[in-house]
């Protein structure tokens, strides 16, 4: 027996896809397109959430699938969620907004296409432009950066250190 | 936790108590994932070692994140064999309540933390294999073994690269980098044949469609990591004349036992604690 007053389900759809990355909080797990599917049933009031890994070792699924399961049913709805490994996530998925959030924070945002298969990265070849200053003079300082799915560098221009959503 | 039915079964020549009975059906498929991934939780295991002792803070960082993501595809697979092989064990039941003749790691893997230019060795082979074994995985019959491998391949080819970047650079830099990276080959050499391998179980879920042979990556394997290391100026050691064996068989080394006591202790002295 429900009691308590369901949102409209277009009200419930949003507040899933507003709930922010828990280690990057100025982007959504939308725009980061973490999050796969949501489907509302009004007939049973049930909402299922598929969302799926950036890394396969990411600490913070435990956290975003509270967080999603927390605000379904603040809006009155049932909440199951579910993780999903295929097709394994791409920051192609990214949206241009969450990109130009993220650069707005400071983190350089992945590169357009991430290609298929192994790709063997030789030093200093790729360009990365600083989310500061706009440079495109920077370096890799280390190639695991503050969580699993960063790098860190530098700019050569402006000198700050930042860290780079790796492109995936 | 259903120790019973992990347990090795009864052994029928006395004197070589290993455990040669090969399963069938979903069995088969989950005696092999067993395999795959008690590789990528003990190395996890011994990599997270390096926080607070690697050369570099960013190293510390890097190999973190290895363990991490390693970490993540064992945790991928764990439940999924609990399911297949009728136990329902949960991924803790797997990491934290087996003892040590219940694994099937590779005995590279248990292996010390010795020096960094051994880790980096380890870590090219493992990777290179890792590379290989999940893009063969990604035809498996088995859609969740299929789903882990399309994942943890993008995953492991960086960490492949990574190392790569650590063994030309120790390698192609001083006197002293070079001697430790060639050590560090000649020291990992003897616990590579192990990963290719054909033993019963790995052989008979290849048949079914499971599995990937081992025997079929040597020769990817080996000409990945042979690029390497000549662009390293190292020299590929030649065959160790002793070799390890018996991981896939739950038979390991001496440090296997220490692992397992240092990452076991807080679940076994404390039963079904949480925070």
């Amino acid at each position: 027996m429900v009691t308590t007053t369901r949102t409209a389900p277009e009200a419930v759809e949003a507040a899933v896809g507003a709930v922010p990355d828990p280690e990057v909080p100025v982007v959504t797990i939308a725009d980061l397109g973490i999050l796969r599917t949501v489907r509302v049933d009004e007939a049973t009031g049930v909402v299922e959430v598929v969302i799926t890994p950036t890394y396969s070792g990411c600490p913070a699924m435990e956290a975003i699938t509270a967080h999603v399961a927390h605000v379904v049913r603040a809006a009155g709805w049932e909440p199951r969620v579910t993780s999903r490994l295929r097709p394994a996530w791409t920051t192609d998925w990214m949206s241009e907004e969450g990109k130009e959030k993220l650069r707005r924070f400071g983190i350089a945002p992945p590169a357009h296409t991430a290609t298929a298969g192994p790709v063997p990265v030789a030093l200093g070849r790729r360009t990365v432009d600083c989310p500061r200053c706009g440079s495109s003079d920077t370096v890799e300082l280390a190639r695991f950066g503050s969580t699993a799915c960063k790098a860190l560098r530098r700019c050569e221009a402006c000198r700050e250190t930042f860290d780079e959503f790796k492109t995936l | 936790m259903n120790d019973t039915t992990s347990r090795p079964a009864p052994v029928s020549s006395p004197g070589r108590a290993v455990d040669t009975s090969v399963p069938t059906g979903d069995r088969l498929t989950a005696a092999y994932l067993l395999g795959v991934a008690d590789d990528a939780m003990v190395y996890a295991q011994r990599l997270a070692e390096w926080l607070t002792n690697a050369p570099q803070i960013e190293e510390d960082m890097a190999l973190a994140n290895v363990s991490l993501d390693l970490l993540g595809q064992a945790r991928g697979l764990y439940p999924h064999i609990g399911g297949l092989d009728g136990t329902g064990r949960s991924e803790d039941d797997f990491a934290m309540l087996r003892d040590e003749r219940q694994w099937r790691n590779v005995h590279l893997v248990e292996q010390e933390r010795a020096d960094f230019g051994f880790e980096m060795a380890r870590l090219l082979w493992f990777s290179a294999y890792q590379v290989e074994l999940y893009a063969g995985a990604t035809h498996s019959a088995d859609t969740t073994f299929a789903a882990v491998a399309a994942k943890a391949g993008k995953e492991v080819s960086y960490h492949h690269d990574h190392a790569r970047q650590w063994v030309v650079r120790l390698g192609d830099g001083t006197e002293e980098s070079h001697r430790r990276m060639q050590a560090g080959l000649h020291a990992v050499q003897p616990y590579l044949a192990e990963l290719f391998d054909d033993d019963p179980v790995s052989r008979a879920a290849a048949e079914a469609g499971a599995g990937v042979l081992p025997s079929s990556l040597h020769d990817v394997v080996v000409t990945r990591v042979t690029g390497v290391v000549g662009e390293a100026t190292l020299e590929l050691p030649s065959d160790s004349r002793w070799r390890s064996r018996g991981g896939r068989q739950g038979v390991h080394s001496r440090p296997m036992g220490h692992l397992l006591a240092e990452m076991q202790h807080l679940a076994r002295s404390h039963p079904g604690a949480t925070w």
